[in-house]
C-alpha cells in the first residue's frame, strides 16, 4: 500500500544518500561497511541529521532521575532518551543514526562520487529472460487496456480522410473500428553474466593490514560489478608457492608462510576459466593482489607468458593491485608494466595504504571495461 | 454526540466497549470532547505518528525520517505505539490493529483521560479557534457548555495544501530548505503570550516636549527641601532614559521572536505564509509540551482506576497488570513522566483526603503526629480535578512535589562527570532535585531567548539576548540556528549569551561566525 509519507520518506533517503556520499572516502578507508553487511543491505552509521535549534548543551545540563544509588554512582544509559515514548527526535543530540542502504544504492553512490563510467559490456551475453512488455498496439482487446490517444488519433485520421472533419468545430467521435488497445510483446532480455576471480598472495610477507586493504577493496569491486551485471559470480584463489581455490571466508583468513609463485595462481585461474566460464558467454574479471614479491624472474616470465597466451584473450580486463608491505620488493608491478605498459587489457594499481584504496578503485573501475 | 460519526472503522465489539467505557468515564466525572476511535495498521500508525498524530501535514523530509525510525524500531520489536490521541474537537484517537482486546480497553480508558485533559486544562484553551480559523483569546469566558472549535485536523490539512501550492510554484527544494530554516526557529515562541498582554497598542504622542519632572506641592520656602535639586535631576535622567528606550525596536525585549520576524523581517510573501504556519503549529503543540507530566499522569491515573474498578474483567487483569507495569516502569534511573505524573496525582488525592495541607500541616513538626494525620476531609478527588484544570508542569511540580514525595520516590539529580566521562548521580537534596526539574520544564525545556534590538549597533543587525540561567547553549547548534536567523533577517545576527562562565557575543554575518567576550552587548 502506498502511504502519503512515502514522498517525505524518499526525500529523507535522498538526504541520507547525500550524507553517505559526503563521507564516502572516510567510510572506504575505515572499512566501516564491512562488518555491517547483511544479505542485500548495508547498515551505515551517519551523523544525526537534525534540525538545529537553540538548545542547552546536554552535558552541562544534567537532569533528574529516580532510583537507587549513591552520589557519584553512574546512572544507566543515556539521559537523552529519558522519556522512552518515541519522541526521541527532540533531544537526540550526539546520537548516531543507522540507516540501511541496499548494495545497489551504495554502488550508485560510489559510481557518482568516483565518476565511474558504466561498464561496457563486451557483447557476451546469454539470453536468459523472456519478458512481457506492453509495447504493442492491437485493434482488439479489453476495455481496460484501451489506448485513448491512439484511438482518437485513428478517429481523427478517418474523419479527415472522409472529409467530415471541421476545423471550426473540431469534434472527433471514434467509431468501433478506430479503437486501439495496448498489447504485450515478448521481449527477450539479454542478461549479461560476469565472474570475478580474486587471487591473493597469502605468503608470509602479506600482513593483516594488507589483507584488510584487499578485503575493503574487494567489497567495493563486488558492489560495483554487481550493480553492472545481474548474476555476478565470485571465485577466490589463494596462493603462496602453490595455488588453491577457497571460499570467501578462507580467502581472507588464511595466512601461509611459504614462498611465492604467482604463476601457480594464474595457471589455476586459466583452468577455472577454461572449465567453467566460456569466454563467449561470460564477462571475466580477474583481480590479483600481492605485495609484488615473486620467487624468481623465471616465474614472473612464466606469468607473463600465461597472461599473453591464455588469460588476456578471454577476459574483459585483468587487474593487478599491489599492496605495499614492509617485506615485499614490489618488483612484480614493474615487470607487468614493462611487458603490458600499453596493453589496455591490463590495469595495475599501487595501494600504499588505506587512504589509497579509493584511488585504486578508480584505477580499476574507471576505464569502464 | 451523534453530530459526529463517532463510530468509524471500529469493529463492533470495540464499538460496544467504547460506549461502555465512555459511560463509565462520565460517571466518574470525566468531561471530554466527543471521541472518535480509528483502527490503524502498524504502517498507517507509524505514518500518522510521524506526522505528529495528523493524517495530513505539509511535506517535509523530517516526517520521513521519523517514519523510518518508528517503523524500524517497530520491525525490530523495540517499540510500538499503543495509542495516539489528537487535541481536536472531536478528538481523534488511534488504536493499533492487532493489539489484544485487553490492550484496546486499556488504551480507550487512557484516551478518555487525555481528552478530558485537553478539554479542561487551561493551557489548551490557547488552541481554541474562531470561525475564521484564528486563535481566540483564551482568557475570554464562554456561555453555557464549553464547546470550542478545535478543528486542527482540518487546519493542519489546510496548512499542508497551502504549502503544497507554494511548492507547485517555487519547487520542493527551495520550499523545503526554507521550512528547515523556520523549524530551526520553531522554539522561539512565548507560550504564555496568549494569556497576558505583552504589547499594548502604542499611544500616538506628540513630539515629547522638554522634560518636566512633576514636582510635589510645597510652599515656596519649603520647596528646596521637598523637591531637592539632585532628586529632580535624577528623575529627569530616568525619564530621558525611558524615552530613549521608547525609541528602541522592540520597545521591550520580545520572546515571541517568530512573531517579531513575521512583522518586521524582509520576507517574501510565500516565505511569510510558511513562517506563520510553522509558528501557528508550534503554538498548537506548546501546551502538550508544557503539560507532559500532568497529561500522561492524568491519563494513567484514569486508565488504572477505570480498568481496575470497572472495565477489566477477570480474564484481563493479569495482562493489564503486566502492560501497565511496562508503561510505568522506570529503568536505568530515568524519570518516567507517566509514573511521576500518576504518583503525584495520587499523592495529591491522598493528601487532600486526609487534610495534609495548609498551614497547620506545614507547621506541624511532630513526625508522629504527621504520620497519623487524617482529618477525613475526603477532598482528594475534587482537588485533583481542580489541579488538572489550573496547572501546567512547572506550577504542578512547584506546588505539589513535596520533600516526602521526592524521598519516597528516590529522586536524584545527575550531571556529567568530566573526570569519569559519564553521567553520575549528583545529589538527593530536595531543593536541588526540585530546582533542576523546574529548570528542565521551564519554557518547555528551551532556553529563553528574546529579541532585544532590531537595530543593533545602529547597523540594522538583530540582537537576541539569551537569559542565561546556569546552562550554556549547545554552541554548534546555536551557530546553525543563527545562520537560519540571518536567512530570515537578511542582516547579521548577534546573540548575547554566556559561554564557559564568560559573557559572549556570538555574531554571524552570513559568511563568518565570530565570538566576542564583552560584558555588555
Amino acid at each position: 500500500m502506498s502511504l502519503k509519507i512515502d514522498q517525505d520518506h524518499s526525500r529523507f533517503r535522498n538526504i541520507v544518500r547525500g550524507k553517505i556520499r559526503q563521507n564516502l572516502r572516510k567510510y572506504i578507508s575505515q572499512g566501516e561497511m564491512l562488518g555491517r553487511k547483511g544479505k542485500d543491505l548495508v547498515s551505515i552509521p551517519i551523523p544525526q541529521i537534525d534540525i538545529p535549534r537553540f538548545t542547552f548543551g546536554e552535558k552541562q545540563q544534567g537532569g533528574v532521575g529516580q532510583g537507587e544509588g549513591d552520589e557519584g554512582d553512574p546512572i544507566g544509559g543515556d539521559p537523552g532518551d529519558a522519556d522512552g515514548q518515541g519522541k526521541a527526535g527532540q533531544d537526540a543530540g550526539e546520537h548516531v543514526l543507522e540507516v540501511d542502504v541496499t548494495l545497489d544504492e551504495l554502488a550508485d553512490i560510489l559510481g557518482e562520487e568516483l565518476e565511474l563510467p558504466a561498464i561496457e559490456n563486451k557483447g557476451k551475453s546469454r539470453i536468459i529472460a523472456q519478458k512481457d512488455r506492453y509495447s504493442g498496439i492491437r485493434t482488439v482487446g479489453p476495455e481496460s487496456l484501451k489506448h485513448f490517444r491512439r484511438t482518437y488519433r485513428e478517429a481523427l485520421k478517418r474523419s479527415i480522410a472522409s472529409g467530415i472533419y471541421d476545423p471550426g468545430r473540431p469534434l472527433v467521435v471514434p467509431h468501433p473500428e478506430d479503437r486501439r488497445y495496448r498489447s504485450w510483446k515478448e521481449d527477450a532480455e539479454p542478461v549479461a553474466n560476469a565472474v570475478i576471480i580474486y587471487m591473493m598472495d597469502v605468503s608470509g610477507s602479506m600482513g593483516d593490514e594488507q589483507k584488510e586493504i584487499v578485503r575493503i577493496e574487494s567489497f567495493w569491486i563486488d558492489a560495483w560489478l554487481q550493480r553492472q551485471y545481474k548474476g555476478l559470480e565470485s571465485r577466490y584463489i589463494i596462493h603462496d608457492a602453490v595455488a588453491r581455490e577457497v571460499d570467501r571466508d578462507t580467502f581472507f583468513r588464511t595466512r601461509e608462510s611459504g614462498g611465492t609463485m604467482i604463476s601457480s595462481a594464474y595457471r589455476l585461474c586459466a583452468e577455472l576459466i577454461d572449465q567453467h566460464y566460456p569466454a563467449a558467454e561470460w564477462n571475466i574479471y580477474p583481480f590479483h593482489f600481492s605485495d609484488g614479491d615473486n620467487w624468481s624472474m623465471d616465474d614472473t616470465l612464466g606469468c607473463i607468458e600465461l597472461m599473453k597466451t591464455t588469460i588476456l584473450p578471454k577476459v574483459n580486463v585483468f587487474s593487478y593491485g599491489q599492496v605495499e608491505s614492509p617485506y615485499g620488493s614490489g618488483q612484480f608491478i614493474k615487470d607487468l608494466r614493462e611487458h603490458f605498459g600499453s596493453d589496455e587489457r591490463v590495469i595495475t594499481s599501487e595501494i600504499r595504504d588505506r587512504d589509497a584504496i579509493i584511488g585504486s578503485i578508480k584505477d580499476f573501475l574507471g576505464k569502464g571495461k | 454526540m451523534s453530530q459526529f460519526a463517532t463510530h468509524t472503522t471500529l469493529p463492533r465489539y470495540l464499538r460496544e466497549e467504547q460506549d461502555r467505557i465512555e459511560k463509565i468515564a462520565m460517571e466518574y466525572g470525566l468531561d471530554f470532547f466527543p471521541t472518535v476511535f480509528e483502527m490503524l495498521s502498524y504502517d498507517q500508525m507509524n505514518e500518522v505518528a510521524a506526522y505528529g498524530g495528523f493524517p495530513n501535514r505539509y511535506p517535509h523530509w523530517r516526517f520521513g525520517m521519523d517514519y523510518e525510525r518508528l517503523s524500524k524500531s517497530y520491525e525490530y520489536g523495540l517499540s510500538k505505539i499503543y495509542e495516539m490521541v489528537i487535541n481536536n474537537n472531536p478528538s481523534f484517537a488511534y488504536l493499533l490493529e492487532g493489539n489484544s482486546y485487553t490492550d484496546q480497553k486499556l488504551v480507550m480508558c487512557h484516551v478518555y483521560g487525555h481528552v478530558d485533559f485537553f478539554k479542561n486544562n487551561f493551557a489548551f484553551r490557547a488552541t481554541d479557534l474562531d470561525a475564521s480559523g484564528d486563535v481566540v483569546d483564551p482568557t475570554a469566558g464562554h456561555a453555557g457548555e464549553y464547546r470550542p472549535n478545535r478543528k486542527w485536523v482540518d487546519r493542519m490539512a489546510n496548512h499542508g495544501s497551502a504549502i503544497r501550492r507554494i511548492v507547485d510554484r517555487h519547487g520542493i527544494a527551495k520550499v523545503e530548505t526554507f521550512i528547515d530554516v523556520c523549524l530551526s526557529l520553531e522554539n522561539l515562541i512565548d507560550p504564555y503570550s496568549r494569556f497576558v498582554v505583552r504589547r499594548r497598542p502604542a499611544e500616538v504622542e506628540e513630539e515629547p516636549s522638554e522634560v518636566q519632572v512633576p514636582r510635589l506641592r510645597a510652599k515656596d520656602y519649603m520647596d528646596a527641601f521637598i523637591n531637592p535639586e539632585e532628586f529632580l535631576e535624577e528623575q529627569k535622567q530616568k525619564i530621558l532614559e525611558e524615552r530613549e528606550q521608547q525609541k528602541k525596536h522592540p520597545v521591550q525585549p520580545e520572546q515571541d521572536a517568530l512573531l517579531f520576524l513575521l512583522d518586521f523581517a524582509p520576507l517574501e510573501r510565500w516565505e511569510r505564509v510558511i513562517l506563520s504556519i510553522i509558528r501557528e503549529e508550534a503554538y498548537y503543540f506548546a501546551p502538550q509540551m508544557q503539560t507532559k507530566i500532568m497529561n500522561e499522569g492524568w491519563a494513567s491515573y484514569w486508565h488504572s482506576l477505570l480498568m481496575t474498578e470497572r472495565v477489566a474483567d477477570t480474564t484481563d487483569i493479569i495482562e493489564y497488570a503486566e502492560n501497565n507495569a511496562g508503561v510505568m516502569a522506570t529503568s536505568g534511573g530515568r524519570l518516567n513522566p507517566y509514573k511521576l505524573g500518576v504518583e503525584l496525582f495520587r499523592d495529591i488525592e491522598d493528601r487532600w483526603n486526609k487534610g495534609r495541607f495548609g498551614r497547620e500541616w506545614d507547621e506541624c513538626s511532630d513526625l508522629d503526629e504527621k504520620r497519623s494525620w487524617d482529618l477525613r476531609l475526603g477532598l482528594g478527588r475534587k482537588k485533583i480535578f481542580e489541579v488538572r484544570s489550573l496547572y501546567t508542569d512547572v506550577t504542578f511540580i512547584d506546588e505539589f512535589l513535596t520533600e516526602e514525595f521526592a524521598r519516597e520516590h528516590k529522586m536524584f539529580t545527575f550531571g556529567w562527570s568530566g573526570r569519569n566521562e559519564r553521567f553520575e548521580i549528583e545529589s538527593r537534596q530536595f531543593a536541588e532535585v526540585k530546582q533542576k526539574l523546574l529548570f528542565q520544564l521551564t519554557n518547555f525545556g528551551s532556553p529563553v531567548i528574546k529579541v532585544t534590538d532590531a537595530n543593533y549597533d545602529n547597523r540594522g543587525e538583530l540582537l537576541l539576548v539569551h537569559e542565561h540561567a546556569g546552562v550554556d547553549l549547545r554552541v554548534d547548534y546555536a551557530r546553525e540556528t543563527m545562520a537560519a536567523l540571518v536567512r530570515v533577517w537578511k542582516r547579521p545576527v548577534v546573540l548575547a549569551t554566556v559561554v564557559d562562565d564568560k559573557p559572549a557575543l556570538l555574531r554571524f554575518d552570513g559568511t563568518e561566525h565570530s565570538v566576542r567576550h564583552d560584558s555588555k552587548p
